[in-house]
Parts: structure tokens; C-alpha cells; sequence
């Protein structure tokens, strides 16, 4: 069991608690650091792609998770973001300013779509976002001379400052640098006053603002850097991956991305990682376990849909904190071994009480 | 009057010698200042073809205790809905120091100083006390967007003094062993003092009250009567609530005003309004019933 | 001629639409959650009316109730298992709860051997028929739709405008504990809702098969039935019907007048139009939270 003795107010302003965390985490980042040298290429380009989604994750959670804006058209950042890129870096741009241009462009339409979210709240918003979400694909297929349609397009490898990071350990530390900035952007945003506001808004708007903090505004931002996370993202999916199509960024990539946060851990900065890595690693253990299926179930095109909605069945019923929220219980049994007790973690029985009252 | 809403430790200790000399009214740290901070003037609101408040005029001054009475279903929340600018008026104005608030967004309200509470609590459930009172703080946040993101030391500085200034109203509240605790598994009586709480540390000027001894048992209700005595001795802010309890008005009330059905039945002091014919007649039947229910004083 | 021809058929893509989104809303009204299982559920009932008219031989109509019936049973049973051990929890857990039947639902029917990944045609006795009345051609299929679809709403508005059971569910979707105290089978009728969805998503299948066939995707015409809701009003059942037309109007005029790609995404612009002008939708209630 560990006590914390705290002295002063700095502590509960710090990132890390404990020296605990300074250790694990330092680890975690050894470990990181040196991943180029201790995978494979094949693994090393798997977890570019977690720390990708990890992006995108962290932009959503802060917007679902955080602000309880719910998005189910994300994917459209994702590919506004990527194409921006494209465009930016086949047009000759620097990587590091096509990459801003495409996090801004995101936020910019990150706040158009916000925009509803000024007058409706809940389903309606959903239904809003879900209707932008398939709006942007159908551009991205239809601004032909843009985007060259449904044909696809080619995006050349990042160019930093003359140094072409084209090799998957270049990429991928190109990839972690910026994961690592994102994630500290996040948790200091939630340790400030404006991570407060959007707290604040998911649980009672009414309150929040007669406590002052502008509904309109804060949603707007929460939007738009949500957004921006979600492009930035999308550029470095667009070189990753070196070739883009809307398709790839239409409603099945959107409610993957609600199924990354909804199974991390809903309100947790954790959650986004651990979604970001189930997302990817889902399909390799259903690859892996194929060997082991009968043959009319393993080869079956449609496991995957039914195992992702297995899962998140399971999820919803049997662990709503998600991922994190599971690890968050093991920790304390650990913690408090021998004295965990069942129902620590319970949330209190309610009856559905209907928010509509006219 | 803002920086003057630091806590002295005069006021505990001040509050404790209440305690020993039984339950009294204290004078009004603002008596001096008569000024009207508040002023309601012919409100009046309807809601579809319901008449929910109908010219209703009141003044409330610096650093009085002011209680609207009335029974269920008078207009008294729906007043204060109109103050905090949740809702529009149909006719009347309203100023608060001079100003016309008529016009102001809802989000202005707190930053022109003036904090409310909710007759169903509408705390922020899924974070920690500490947290619901640190957004308190909001409207007195120094920092940007771009400073809060990299966390500057201007920002680390802005979150230990608002740290420091939250710590003071939990002191002043005894949450200390509350500090920490997710607001969801708190009790009722809790969650009253958390919402109170989280309006003091906005600094008001004025304090919007709804209901803040329902729900709370007797020993509840009286730790709620010395707080509202220190809030308008020693912290200066004037106090503006609704309230059912008559013992806890008469106690702590400077002056009353009694509602019903929308309109003003009477308003004074509180012992003018109680002995009130029209009141007593709203709230317990016609004159001739309450001789034989009144008791001895 | 053109433009009517446009607009009947609009109405009939537009009645399936209303059906699935009259699905939504009964789960809305009954238990004020959002399901977006209900395009699935209605793939699911074109193939069990596939499977009862092919596999088991089953004539028309044995065949329809048969699989409504099966449906309906299948709706309470998904509330039982699945959706009953959530109630209470946030709105946005049981959405994604629903998306997860959907996939399951639809991965369960795309691993079926040989048959959930072919397209089929299901054998309905007015299949491909028309009807020439004066310059006009009409579809059966469609003018089926559009029938059924009438027949269904008068249906369920008298039951739940005139019977005990649909003003108890209107009672159980506003405050749950309050409708237990008043002996109202709160569970009961929760399951009772959810067959009901599934029974109606099951004829939108049944009658949008002929039409577009019975293939493992077709759930996703569900995704454009939200805009219909929503533009209808969440609340109100015939919203969800209006609702459902205004949106296969609009679809099919402007597949036809407008620039290609807007066919695709004209649901969704009529929806954002919708929420600007009157965010509650046609016939929807204005709520406000009391405080």
C-alpha cells in the first residue's frame, strides 16, 4: 500500500504523484525509445499506428470523454486532415508547415461542425456530426481536382528541414515526439482552468454556466482542438500510409473510433492508449487465431464486425469504465491486498428519470 | 468590495462564540452601506398563458440577509431563474449596482458577481469536491488558452492561488475530509454545503440562495444558519434566498418578502411579515382558524 | 410526369425510411434510449422471410407473420439479454451497446456459409409487377410500401393514443421509478417495446427486399432513417413517418436534379438544415431542463 504525505499544493498540481510514476512512465519511455532497435519492422510499424490512433484517441476523448460531445462523424477530421496533407506536401510545402496547416484546416472545420453543437445536445448532436462526417467523405470523393476522387492519391514521405524521414524508425520517432506532446498538451489542458470548463459542461451545463464559463465558446475550442488532434493525425496516417482514398475514411472508421475510446475507458487520458491498442491488435489476434477457428468460422469474412461487436457488447455491460477502468480495479487489489473489497468500484443503482421536461 | 471576501480568522472563532451564546442575530457587517445592490422592479414573467410572477418589485441592500417566502408553486425560484438569466422576462427590469442586467448573457452573471445555488443540486458528479470548487474559481482565471496548454509557470502560479483560495472556503465549510471525494457518493447534506460552497468561491457580491435547508435535518439547518450569519458578517456578501423553514428566516433574515401566486403579499422585517394577515392566510386558511393553532409565541 | 414519377417513388424510399425510424422512436418513446441496431434488425427480417420462403417453403403470407413473428421474439429476447442490464447507464453507453449488435448481427449473418455473402432475391407473389394508371408506371413493390406503411401507422397511433399499454410506455420512458410504483411492469414493457421495433424493422425489410434484395449490407439504409427522425421530431411517431418522406422526396428529386453526389448526402444536408432552423424537428417537443 502506498501513502502519499503532501506538503504542498504543488503536488496535486503535478503530473506525477508519486515516485512510482516517475518510474513506470520513464520506463515505458526507455522502452519506447529503443523500439526501433528491439522490434521488428513489421511491429515497429504497428505501433506507429497505435501511437497515430492514439492521437486521433486523444483528440476525441478530450471531446467526448471530457466535454460529453458526442462525435460519431470523427473520421472526417482524420481525412481532412490526411488529404490537407497530401495537398500540402505534393504542392512542395515543408513538412512541419504542412502539418500545422492540416491541424488548423482540421480545427477550422472542426468548428463548423461544432456548430450545431451551439444549439442541440445529445442524439441530435450525434445525428449532426454523424450527417457532417458522411458530407466530408462525399467531398473528399467528389473535389476531383483536388483530391483526385475515389481513384486515391499518393502522399510523398515527410521532408524535415531536408532530412526525408522515409525509413519506418525515422517515421516512427517523428511519430512519438509528437504523440509525447499531444498527450502533455492534453493532460495540462486538464489540469487548468479550461479542462475544468469542459468537465464542467459534461456534467451540468446549467451550472456551469452560472459559474461563468461560456457554453458557446468552450464547446467551440473543445471542437477544434479535438479536431486539429484528429488531423494532425490524419497527415501522419496520409504518410504512413503513402496512399489515401475517402473510403478509408468514412462511418466504419468513424464508430472504430468510438469503439477506441468506449473500450479504453470513457474520461481517461489512459483510455485513449489502451483503445489505440486494442483497435490495432484486434485484427492481428483474430489473424493469429484464425490457425486455431474452424474452418467455416476463421475464414468467415464477417468475424471481425462480429468479434469487434462481441467485445464491445461485453464491454458496455460487464466493464463501462473500459480498459483503464478494468486496470484501475486490478491496480487496487493489488494495492490493497488482502483488503480489496467487492463493490468498490460500484456505481449506484438508478431508474432512468426522462431529461426531456417541457 | 472583491478582495474584501478573504476569510479572518475572527470569523471562526466569532462563530463558535455564537454557538456558546445560543442562537442570535448578529449585526450586518454592512449596516453602515444602505445602498440598494439589487433592484427588481415591476418583473413579471409568463410562461405560455401562465402567470408565473406578476409585478413583483423589490429592493435588496448591501450586506443585508433578504428571504423570499411563499408557498410552493409562488414564483420565488422562477425570480431567481430570471436574476441568474436562465430565463427572459416578459415585462420589468432588474439592476444589480446600478447596471441593467436585463440584457446580460447567462455566462455574465458570475463575473458581474453574482453566484446562485440549485434547489436540486446540480453539482458536477463525476469529479472530486476539490475540483467543483476550483471551477468556482473560473470567472477570476488569469490564464489563456496557450498558457494553460504548456502550463506555464504563470499558470502552475494562477493554480496554486486559486488552490489557496478554494482551500480558504473549504475551511471556512469544514470539507477538509471531503477534499478528495468523487461528489457522487456523497450524502445530501454534503452536496447543500459543496454547491454553497462552490458559489462562495466565486467571490460574489450577491449570493442567490434556493431552498438551503431543504433536505437538511435540524442539525444540518443550524450549521446552514451560522454559515449564512458568517457569509453576511464576515465575508460582506449580501445574501438574497428562498427559503421554507420559518425558524431558520426569522433567525437569520434582515428583511422578507412573501409571495403567492406570483405576486408580493407583503415585505418587512421578518417578525411584520409572519404576523401578516394576508400571509398567515396563505399559508394556513383564514384568520379565524390560527388563534387556536398559534402557540405560545 | 417525370417529377411525379420522382416523387412516388421518393415516397416509397421514403416510407422505408419512416418504418426504420419509426423504430427508433418507438424505442426513443418507450425507454428514451436510442437504438442503432434497428437497420440491422431489418436485414435480419428480410432474411428470416428469405429463410421462411425459400428454405422452409413457406407461402406469402405464413411466411411474413412467421418472420415478424420470429422478429418480435428476437426484439424481446435482445432486450432481455442485452439491453436490460444497462438501463440507468449513460445515454451514450447504450448507443454504442446498440452499434455492437449491429455488428455482431451483421458479421453472425455474413459468416452464414454461402448465403450471407451472395445477394438474393426474395420470391414476393407481386414481384416486379406494375400498374399503368393513365401515363403513370407504377412499382407494386413500391406501392406495397406505401400501403403497408399506412396500414402500420394507424395502427400503432391507436395503440398507443387509445390503449392502456402505450400510455403505461410513455409513463415508464419519463420516470421509471415513479411508473414501478404505479404497478407498472416497467421490464415487461420495455421488452414488450423492443419486439415491437424489431417487428417493425422486420416489415420495412420484408418490403424494402423486393426492391433493393437481400444482401448482408442493407442495414446500412439505416444510417439515413436518423436524418428522418431527427428531421421529424425524436419524440413523435409520425414524425418519424413525415419525417422519413420529406428525406426519400428530397433524395429522389435531387438524385435526379441536381449534380452527382448529392443524392448520396442530401439526407444529411436536409438534417443540418432541420437542426438550424428547428432543432426539435417538425413535430418535436421543445424540453428544457428544470432547475
Amino acid at each position: 500500500m502506498r501513502f502519499i504525505f503532501k506538503t504542498d499544493y504543488g503536488q496535486d498540481i503535478d503530473l506525477a504523484r508519486h515516485g512510482g510514476h516517475v518510474f513506470w512512465y520513464g520506463a515505458l519511455l526507455a522502452l519506447l525509445l529503443a523500439a526501433p532497435w528491439l522490434f521488428a519492422d513489421y511491429w515497429l510499424a504497428q505501433l506507429t499506428f497505435v501511437l497515430i490512433y492514439s492521437i486521433v484517441g486523444l483528440g476525441l476523448m478530450l471531446l467526448a470523454g471530457f466535454t460529453g460531445l458526442f462525435s460519431i462523424g470523427h473520421a472526417a477530421f482524420l481525412g481532412v486532415g490526411a488529404y490537407a496533407e497530401a495537398v500540402f506536401v505534393n504542392m512542395g510545402l515543408p513538412f512541419p508547415v504542412a502539418l500545422v496547416l492540416a491541424g488548423a484546416l482540421a480545427a477550422a472545420v472542426g468548428v463548423v461542425v461544432g456548430l450545431p453543437a451551439l444549439r442541440v445536445k445529445g442524439i441530435y448532436l450525434g445525428i449532426a456530426t454523424l450527417s457532417f462526417g458522411f458530407i466530408v467523405e462525399e467531398v473528399l470523393a467528389r473535389w476531383e481536382s483536388v483530391t483526385r476522387g475515389n481513384t486515391g492519391m499518393h502522399v510523398g514521405a515527410p521532408d524535415l528541414f531536408g532530412f526525408k524521414l522515409d525509413t519506418g524508425a525515422s517515421f516512427y520517432f517523428l511519430c512519438l515526439a509528437i504523440t509525447i506532446a499531444a498527450t502533455l498538451a492534453i493532460l495540462n489542458l486538464l489540469r487548468s482552468p479550461t479542462g475544468r470548463a469542459f468537465v464542467a459542461i459534461r456534467d451540468s451545463e446549467i451550472s456551469a454556466q452560472s459559474m461563468g464559463i461560456h457554453l458557446a465558446r468552450y464547446k467551440t475550442l473543445s471542437f477544434a482542438l479535438s479536431a486539429a488532434l484528429a488531423g494532425v493525425g490524419g497527415a501522419l496516417y496520409a504518410h504512413k500510409l503513402s496512399f489515401i482514398s475517402p473510403d478509408q475514411f468514412g462511418i466504419l472508421q468513424s464508430i472504430d473510433l468510438l469503439l477506441m475510446v468506449v473500450i479504453g475507458g470513457l474520461g481517461s487520458v489512459h483510455g485513449a492508449f489502451l483503445g489505440a491498442i486494442f483497435l490495432i491488435s484486434m485484427p492481428q489476434v483474430i489473424a493469429l487465431s484464425k490457425d486455431w477457428l474452424p474452418a467455416a468460422v476463421g475464414q468467415a469474412p464477417g468475424l471481425q464486425a462480429m468479434v469487434y461487436g462481441t467485445v464491445l457488447i461485453a464491454f458496455v455491460l460487464f466493464e463501462p469504465l473500459g480498459l483503464y477502468g478494468r486496470w484501475l480495479k486490478v491496480r487496487t487489489w493489488l494495492q490493497l491486498f488482502p483488503f480489496y473489497r467487492r463493490g468498490m468500484f460500484r456505481r449506484q443503482k438508478s431508474f432512468q428519470k426522462s431529461e426531456r421536461v417541457r | 468590495m472583491s478582495e474584501a471576501g478573504t476569510l479572518r480568522a475572527e470569523g471562526l472563532a466569532g462563530r463558535a462564540a455564537a454557538v456558546a451564546a445560543g442562537r442570535d442575530q448578529g449585526a450586518p457587517a454592512g449596516a453602515g452601506r444602505a445602498e440598494v445592490l439589487l433592484g427588481v422592479s415591476d418583473l413579471t414573467v409568463r410562461f405560455g398563458g401562465v402567470l408565473a410572477v406578476n409585478k413583483v418589485s423589490f429592493d435588496v441592500r448591501h450586506g443585508e440577509v433578504f428571504t423570499l417566502i411563499g408557498p410552493n408553486g409562488a414564483g420565488k425560484t422562477t425570480v431567481f431563474n430570471i436574476i441568474s438569466r436562465i430565463y427572459a422576462p416578459t415585462a420589468g427590469s432588474i439592476s444589480f449596482e446600478g447596471h441593467a442586467l436585463t440584457r446580460a448573457a447567462p455566462h455574465r452573471i458570475a463575473s458581474l458577481g453574482i453566484a446562485r445555488t440549485f434547489q436540486n443540486i446540480e453539482l458536477f458528479e463525476h469529479a472530486t469536491v476539490l475540483h467543483n470548487l476550483l471551477i468556482g474559481r473560473h470567472t477570476h482565471r488569469r490564464t489563456g488558452l496557450w498558457s494553460d496548454l504548456f502550463f506555464t509557470a504563470g499558470a502552475r502560479r494562477a493554480e496554486i492561488e486559486a488552490r489557496e483560495q478554494v482551500e480558504k472556503v473549504i475551511e471556512f465549510l469544514d470539507l477538509q475530509h471531503h477534499r478528495d471525494a468523487l461528489v457522487a457518493g456523497l450524502p445530501y447534506g454534503v452536496r447543500k454545503v459543496v454547491e454553497l460552497g462552490r458559489a462562495l468561491c466565486t467571490k460574489p457580491k450577491l449570493l442567490l440562495l434556493d431552498e438551503p435547508s431543504s433536505g437538511l435535518n435540524v442539525e444540518e439547518t443550524e450549521d446552514m444558519a451560522f454559515w449564512i450569519q458568517d457569509i453576511r458578517n464576515d465575508l460582506g456578501i449580501t445574501v438574497l434566498m428562498v427559503e421554507h423553514d420559518m425558524t431558520l428566516v426569522s433567525t437569520v433574515s434582515d428583511r422578507v418578502l412573501a409571495m403567492n401566486q406570483g405576486e408580493v403579499l407583503a415585505a418587512g422585517t421578518p417578525g411584520e411579515v409572519q404576523n401578516h394577515p394576508g400571509v398567515i392566510e396563505a399559508y394556513l386558511g383564514s384568520v379565524d382558524d390560527v388563534s387556536t393553532l398559534r402557540r405560545g409565541g | 410526369m417525370q417529377f411525379l414519377q420522382l416523387l412516388i417513388s421518393g415516397v416509397a424510399q421514403g416510407c422505408i425510411y419512416g418504418l426504420i425510424a419509426l423504430g427508433f422512436v418507438l424505442i426513443y418513446k418507450g425507454t428514451e434510449t436510442v437504438s442503432f441496431a434497428q437497420g440491422e434488425l431489418m436485414m435480419l427480417g428480410a432474411f428470416g422471410g428469405l429463410a421462411a420462403m425459400t428454405f422452409l417453403g413457406f407461402p406469402f403470407w405464413a411466411a411474413v407473420i412467421s418472420a415478424l413473428a420470429a422478429m418480435a421474439a428476437f426484439g424481446v429476447l435482445l432486450e432481455r439479454i442485452v439491453v436490460r442490464p444497462i438501463l440507468g447507464q449513460p445515454a451514450f453507453s447504450i448507443v454504442m451497446l446498440t452499434i455492437g449488435i449491429g455488428y455482431v448481427t451483421r458479421g453472425l449473418i455474413t459468416m452464414l456459409p454461402g448465403i450471407g455473402t451472395e445477394t438474393h432475391t426474395l420470391p414476393v407473389p407481386y414481384k416486379d409487377q406494375i400498374w399503368h394508371v393513365g401515363a403513370l408506371v407504377l412499382n407494386v413493390e413500391q406501392m406495397a410500401v406505401i400501403g403497408a406503411t399506412a396500414t402500420l401507422c394507424l395502427l400503432l397511433f391507436a395503440v398507443f393514443r387509445y390503449s392502456k399499454i402505450g400510455i403505461a410506455m410513455q409513463a415508464a420512458s419519463q420516470n421509471q421509478l415513479a411508473a414501478y410504483y404505479m404497478g407498472i411492469p416497467v421490464k415487461q414493457l420495455n421488452g414488450l417495446v423492443w419486439g415491437l421495433a424489431a417487428g417493425v424493422a422486420a416489415v420495412a425489410g420484408l418490403l424494402l427486399a423486393p426492391i433493393t434484395f437481400v444482401h448482408a449490407n442493407m442495414g446500412f439504409i439505416g444510417l439515413k432513417a436518423f436524418p428522418a427522425a431527427v428531421v421529424g421530431g425524436f419524440g413523435s411517431l409520425p414524425g418519424a413517418i413525415v419525417g422519413g418522406l420529406v428525406i426519400g422526396i428530397v433524395e429522389s428529386l435531387s438524385g435526379f436534379y441536381l449534380p452527382q453526389g448529392f443524392k448520396d448526402t442530401a439526407a444529411y444536408i436536409v438534417v443540418l438544415l432541420m437542426l438550424m432552423v428547428k432543432p426539435n424537428g417538425l413535430f418535436g417537443e421543445r424540453t428544457a431542463k428544470k432547475v
